[in-house]
């Protein structure tokens, strides 16, 4: 860790927070809080500069408009980039994973990514919208992918990133593979409060921020009895 | 009204009424339906010769129809859908069943308003909010804004009352006008109904710039787009004119969002030439609407339904629920969205020192979402076990539309 608390940012919610994205800084803090982790959670509006010394990074969901902003503020703050540089954490959802590439399309037009991790995405031929879920890379070490997602983009993955999961219901970045990784950035089609249904997503942020190889568990029962309602409500709609 | 019409009208009133003989619903939309296929312009001919008003937003449409209607009844008779059905089939079988009236109060969906403006040349619109409101499938919120603007650059003639107090609101009610063509922006008059909820207008929707708010001040950082100052707002228990006349406002319903309904229904019924002073009281009749604030006895619980739909409405409910047991329960089923992420939209830390029972087929994302605000609570299966599990008293429930049906239809399909 940076200092001596966990610094968790949370980019732009004036403009990437279509969706329950706060969920996800809620989730990570009250994770490291339950371990006995200090924890301070910043929310950094568009208009103000990015710390570049926070430990996660989170990027969330946003519409079109707010999506190419919010890249062009980015790039042109460059705090991110230090950030990454330094060894930051950054999660990105939705269209906070498709800005994190080097390109992709809003309203129509071609815009330029962050260049943080190697992906491009363009416009589907159809909106994405329902229940997603996948078995993540198995060196990451987790259980299977739960969430929902809505997005027209679809995402086209270069050699120097890994897909998050094989897609096993719905759509992801082309039916195949879902969201990427590289180091500790990682991206997901998972829109929302992604963490919510994926505990030990979070915890793996929580790891790759402090160097723990592990964390004290925690009680799980209501996400357990979410992850496996969730994961019924996929097979019954398949079968 | 042209023979298709009639015909079509009153085949329309029969399939309601067999509808509602059937048990099958309350035929407020499927009379409209088959209405509206005999003759496609029924909405227009049954129209046609009545004062209307149209209310929209994503919030408290059905309760400012309500509030509305019993305003301007100290005119006359008015045709309203009063059961929620708010779309053109809805508002079709309720004309045709009114018969003629000379005024009218329509609740619209905020995806129809433009077409229901086509058809209807309504007196007066009524435009009270923009949030957020089942992603999955409803248009985003920026982009419904642009919808109603668009709509009113092409009838300027009609009175608009809008809210002040939502930014995307003011945006859509102020398209530009073109002087050169001789069109003028439409007439509005202004209401301030307080907004509790600002995560949709952080941005402007004129010019991407910040909004900044202070107090109930906001404006843009960027253009002139900012607060207009109201022609009608509410003060304590009680709503100012435009006049400065200061109206006592005695509600049934609950809550400071409904003295903003109010406040609403008092500025469309004004359009019409109704006296607050007169219409004032007639609100006080509205107790309950379509279920919602009902009040039901049930072994020895005195039980209130609150319906929230989206963040926007929740805090509202959390504003107007008493400090008592208080049930929650959610659905994902189509009419709610199936998504169900905008729970971390909402802070339910207001619950905190109530005794808070979950239900719902999506009672697993709520306990989730609960645990990470620190809110205790307790699962339950059905709303039996709810009852049993909360002491005699008040009794208050929170649930999002499906659920809130299904709640209903166990307490008789109370209105």
């Amino acid at each position: 860790m940076s200092s001596e608390s966990l610094r968790i940012v949370w980019i732009y919610p004036d403009l990437l927070s279509t969706y329950g994205d706060r969920g996800n800084a809620l989730i990570l803090a009250r994770r490291a809080r339950q371990r006995g982790m200090p924890v301070e959670v910043l929310e950094v509006r568009s208009d103000e500069r990015l710390p570049a010394t926070a430990d996660i990074y989170l990027v969330g969901g946003g519409e079109d408009g707010p999506q190419a902003l919010g890249a062009q503020r980015l790039l042109a703050d460059g705090g991110l980039h230090r950030a990454v540089a330094q060894g930051s954490v950054v999660f990105g959802v939705c269209a906070g994973y498709q800005l994190l590439g080097t390109s992709f399309f809003a309203k129509g037009v071609q815009c330029r990514g962050l260049e943080l991790l190697d992906l491009q995405s363009d416009r589907g031929e159809s909106r994405a919208v329902g229940e997603l879920a996948g078995e993540i890379d198995p060196r990451l070490g987790l259980p299977p992918l739960t969430g929902f997602e809505n997005h027209g983009g679809r995402t086209h993955l270069g050699p120097e990133v890994s897909p998050l999961a094989r897609v096993t219901a719905g759509v992801g970045n082309d039916g195949a593979t879902e969201g990427a990784w590289r180091g500790k950035l990682l991206g997901t089609y998972s829109h929302g409060p992604a963490l919510a249904r994926n505990p030990a997503l979070a915890d793996l942020l929580l790891r790759w921020a402090t160097g723990a190889h592990q964390l004290p568990p925690l009680d799980e029962t209501w996400s357990d009895r979410l992850r496996n309602e969730r994961r019924s409500a996929v097979a019954a709609a398949r079968a | 009204m042209p023979l298709r019409a009639k015909v079509a009208s009153s085949v329309s009133r029969t399939a309601a009424a067999l509808s509602r003989a059937a048990g099958r619903g309350d035929g407020s939309v499927i009379g409209g339906w088959i209405g509206l296929k005999i003759d496609p312009d029924l909405l227009a001919h049954l129209s046609a010769g009545r004062a209307i008003a149209l209310v929209s937003g994503t919030n408290g449409k059905t309760t400012t129809t309500r509030l509305t209607s019993a305003a301007v009844g100290v005119l006359g008779r008015v045709a309203t859908n009063s059961f929620g059905a708010n779309m053109p089939s809805g508002h079709t079988s309720a004309l045709a069943k009114a018969g003629s009236t000379p005024y009218a109060v329509l609740e619209v969906d905020e995806h129809y308003l433009a077409q229901v403006l086509e058809a209807t040349e309504p007196h007066v619109v009524a435009l009270l909010n923009l949030s957020r409101d089942q992603l999955d499938r409803a248009k985003e919120v920026a982009m419904m804004a642009q919808l109603w603007r668009a709509a009113l650059v092409r009838h300027t003639d009609v009175r608009v009352v809008a809210n002040a107090d939502d930014p995307l609101v003011v945006w859509a009610a102020t398209p530009p006008g073109d002087p050169a063509r001789g069109i003028n922006p439409p007439h509005v008059t202004w209401f301030s109904a307080g907004q509790r909820w600002h995560d949709d207008s952080w941005v402007c929707p004129e010019c991407g710039s910040t909004i900044q708010r202070s107090g109930e001040q906001w404006w843009c950082t960027g253009c002139p787009l900012r607060r207009p100052e109201p022609h009608w707002v509410v003060e304590d228990e009680g709503v100012l004119d435009p006049t400065g006349a200061w109206h006592k406002v005695s509600l049934q319903l609950p809550g400071k969002v409904n003295l903003g309904n109010a406040a609403t229904a008092l500025a469309v019924a004004a359009e019409f030439g109704v006296r607050p002073v007169d219409a004032v009281s007639r609100l006080g009749i509205v107790t309950s609407v379509a279920g919602r604030y009902a009040q039901v006895d049930k072994d020895g619980r005195n039980i209130r339904l609150l319906l929230a739909k989206n963040p926007a409405s929740w805090l509202e409910a959390f504003d107007m629920a008493d400090e008592a047991p208080t049930l929650l329960s959610i659905n994902a089923r189509d009419p709610d969205g199936l998504d169900t992420s905008w729970l971390y939209d909402v802070d339910f830390a207001p619950l905190r020192g109530r005794q808070v029972l979950i239900t719902g087929d999506r009672a697993y994302d709520l306990a989730v979402r609960l645990d990470v605000n620190d809110v205790p609570f307790q699962h339950v299966r059905t709303f039996d076990d709810a009852l049993r599990s909360v002491p005699p008293g008040r009794l208050e429930v929170i649930a999002n539309y499906t659920a809130f049906q299904d709640i209903r239809a166990e307490l008789d399909r109370v209105i």
